[in-house]
């Protein structure tokens, strides 16, 4: 397969509702910003641009069908070759793999994959009702449909398991929201404590409002592209650009019921789910005596999706200890505590030990005062920009806005692209960005690495 | 052509029309139209379906006969305590068998709010129900707890099940409720 480059990215703003412009103007807003920063303008791009991947999760939001044609069409890519793909809260993590797939097979040299969403459409208990139908509809959905309920009764038995607290997921909850604080694209700019996020309105136990991501408008893109085409595209720019290559992806899936998860055997979850880091006899003591506590892999506290995607991502990038080789990780915190679970999918800690790892100051950036009292130094920042929970989650934009803000992060181009340098991670050269659906359904993982 | 006179003119109606005198420049120059705030009108949408449960109905059918059936893999005896005509293990065709409706809850939650549907019966109790040599849970709604004092104690609680008389064909024609 060949080098696949992550060369630029655009993110319209994000917001509540941006009734100022359609779905496909929203697209332009993002392409607009992607081209400009390659120094290229639309008809060259046109020119030079092979194919592109569209990306968006719902009909029912967007009040369109076949909506993705006509953003291509308003951007002026016609007639090139595309197609749109949809896999839930992860269509856009699977929008830039598909990117990713059509350089390393050598059909394109560029390729621009674009998505977005609008959710304003409709008020927010219907667009719940909305999102509730990508559950079974004919044994969930009518239970009480209801995907914060879905989370709740996750975190319910992650607690029950492992001992995690409400406060622990609530130091997610600040610290993202307060890296928002920087990010000018961000919808939830807020300094918070853990009190005000427990205070908050309770939603479906134990998550509150300030647990929970909102919904958005917005869109998102990036480019990427072969050798040649970097080459292609720095000749038509006139400027280097600095190499991000994409060195690994992944993904994974699970049953849509959460009731359907399997509750395997410390044998299979060695044989099939461990990771590299956890081969060695401590995590081998520490993992029986969980089972012999009665932990079954993964139940519904786990997402095996997420575990398999970084699995193959980690094997394809090389990666064997992912805490201190990944500088940081933009991945799918809708909820505070999928963030902590996730922290254990990508073995970033072990399987419960999410909640105290969120705690420790291990995920939070250098350099920003969080007004909590955190043990461990910074190690591997997670949702530098805030994540789902503050800059919003437009469902089929988001996995292109953590590639976008990966890339700026790799370029080592914070600074330039938010106004405020607070959120670059020093010498930031590896990082992950993680794209998940449903209750764990679909999980995408990729490894973007900067090259000198 | 015939002699006939057809319209030229397309007849007015009334329904549709919400507001009158929409403001707009008066003369030659658009330019202010860019700063024009947005129009967002109000577009109703609702469809009935015809829904078949296919290989899943005669669980609706169980229900409505207030029997809990399940999904048996003949020969490796998994079981899906949530209806599945094959199973995703060996591939084979299931089989139903009744159980018991009686069980432990693995997980669950309190929803203080929801999906428009269900919004007006917040706060409801939503529980991952396991059930005695069944591997997989069964999704349902939880009464006879009190919704304002949630705790992770409610994990393990033993639970029966009780039937609607009234069948509607849903998953909810089965709840559960704490059985001490």
């Amino acid at each position: 397969m060949r080098s696949v480059y992550a060369v630029s990215g655009g993110v319209s703003k994000f917001a509540k509702a941006r009734p100022d412009k359609t779905f496909p103007a929203l697209v332009k807003e993002a392409y607009d910003y992607a081209i400009a920063d390659l120094g290229i303008e639309h008809p060259k791009f046109w020119e030079l641009v092979d194919a592109t991947v569209a990306s968006y999760f719902s009909d029912h939001f967007e009040r369109q069908l076949m909506a993705a044609i006509m953003a291509q069409d308003y951007i002026g890519m016609l007639p090139k070759p595309s197609h749109r793909v949809e896999g839930g809260g992860a269509t856009g993590g699977i929008c830039f793999q598909e990117g990713w797939k059509s350089i390393a097979s050598g059909y394109a040299d560029i390729v621009l994959c674009y998505g977005f969403e609008m959710m304003s459409h409709v008020e927010t208990w219907k667009g719940n009702e909305f999102i509730a139908l990508a559950s079974d509809v004919s044994f969930d959905y009518p239970v009480g449909g209801f995907y914060s309920g879905y989370y709740a009764m996750m975190v319910s038995r992650h607690m029950a398991e492992f001992g995690t607290t409400p406060e622990q997921l609530a130091h997610v909850s600040v610290k993202n929201h307060l890296n928002a604080y920087h990010n000018p694209y961000a919808q939830k700019r807020r300094k918070l404590t853990i009190e005000d996020v427990r205070a908050a309105p309770m939603v479906a136990w134990p998550l509150t409002r300030l647990d929970i991501c909102v919904m958005s408008d917005g869109a998102a893109c990036t480019v990427l592209c072969s050798e040649d085409g970097l080459a292609k595209l720095e000749k038509a720019g006139g400027q280097r650009i600095p190499r991000v290559r994409v060195t690994g992806i992944g993904r994974g899936t699970d049953a849509m019921r959460l009731s359907d998860r399997p509750h395997q055997s410390y044998e299979d979850f060695y044989k099939y789910n461990a990771l590299p880091n956890e081969m060695d006899a401590d995590s081998r003591a520490y993992y029986k005596e969980l089972w012999d506590h009665g932990f079954r892999y993964p139940g519904v506290h786990s997402f095996r999706a997420g575990r398999m995607g970084s699995k193959e991502a980690y094997e394809n990038a090389g990666i064997t200890d992912p805490l201190g080789e990944i500088d940081f990780v933009e991945l799918h915190d809708a909820y505070t505590s999928s963030e902590i679970q996730t922290y254990e999918d990508m073995g970033l800690c072990r399987y419960g030990e999410g909640g105290p790892f969120a705690a420790s100051g291990k995920a939070f950036m250098p350099g920003i005062d969080y007004g909590l009292d955190l043990p461990d130094e910074p190690a591997c920042p997670v949702n530098p920009s805030g994540g789902l929970i503050a800059c919003g989650h437009p469902v089929g934009a988001t996995g292109l806005m953590q590639a976008v803000f990966a890339i700026w992060q790799l370029q080592h181009a914070i600074e330039k692209h938010f106004g405020d340098p607070a959120l670059q991670v020093p010498d930031a050269r590896c990082g992950a960005i993680h794209s998940h659906a449903g209750t764990g359904t679909y999980v995408t993982v990729s490894i973007l690495e900067r090259e000198e | 052509m015939s002699d006939k006179e057809l319209p030229k003119k397309m007849e007015e109606t009334m329904e549709g029309t919400v507001v009158f005198g929409v403001p707009f420049p008066t003369g030659d120059d658009l330019s202010a139209l860019k700063e024009m705030a947005p129009i967002v009108v109000k577009q109703p949408y609702a469809s009935t379906y015809n829904y078949s449960y296919g290989q899943d109905s005669p669980f609706f059918a169980a229900l409505a006969n207030k029997r809990f059936i399940v999904s048996r893999e003949p020969e490796t005896g998994y079981t899906y305590a949530t209806p599945r005509g094959h199973d995703m293990y060996t591939g084979k065709e299931t089989e139903w068998v009744e159980i018991k409706p009686e069980g432990h809850i693995h997980a669950f939650t309190v929803c203080h709010f929801g999906s428009e549907e269900f919004l007006p019966q917040c706060p409801y109790v939503l529980a991952l129900i396991e059930f005695e040599g069944v591997n997989t849970l069964f999704l349902a709604r939880l009464i006879g707890v009190d919704p304002y004092e949630a705790s992770t104690d409610w994990i393990g609680m033993k639970v029966k099940g009780r039937f609607l008389r009234n069948s509607k064909f849903k998953p909810t024609d089965v709840y559960f409720y704490p059985a001490e």
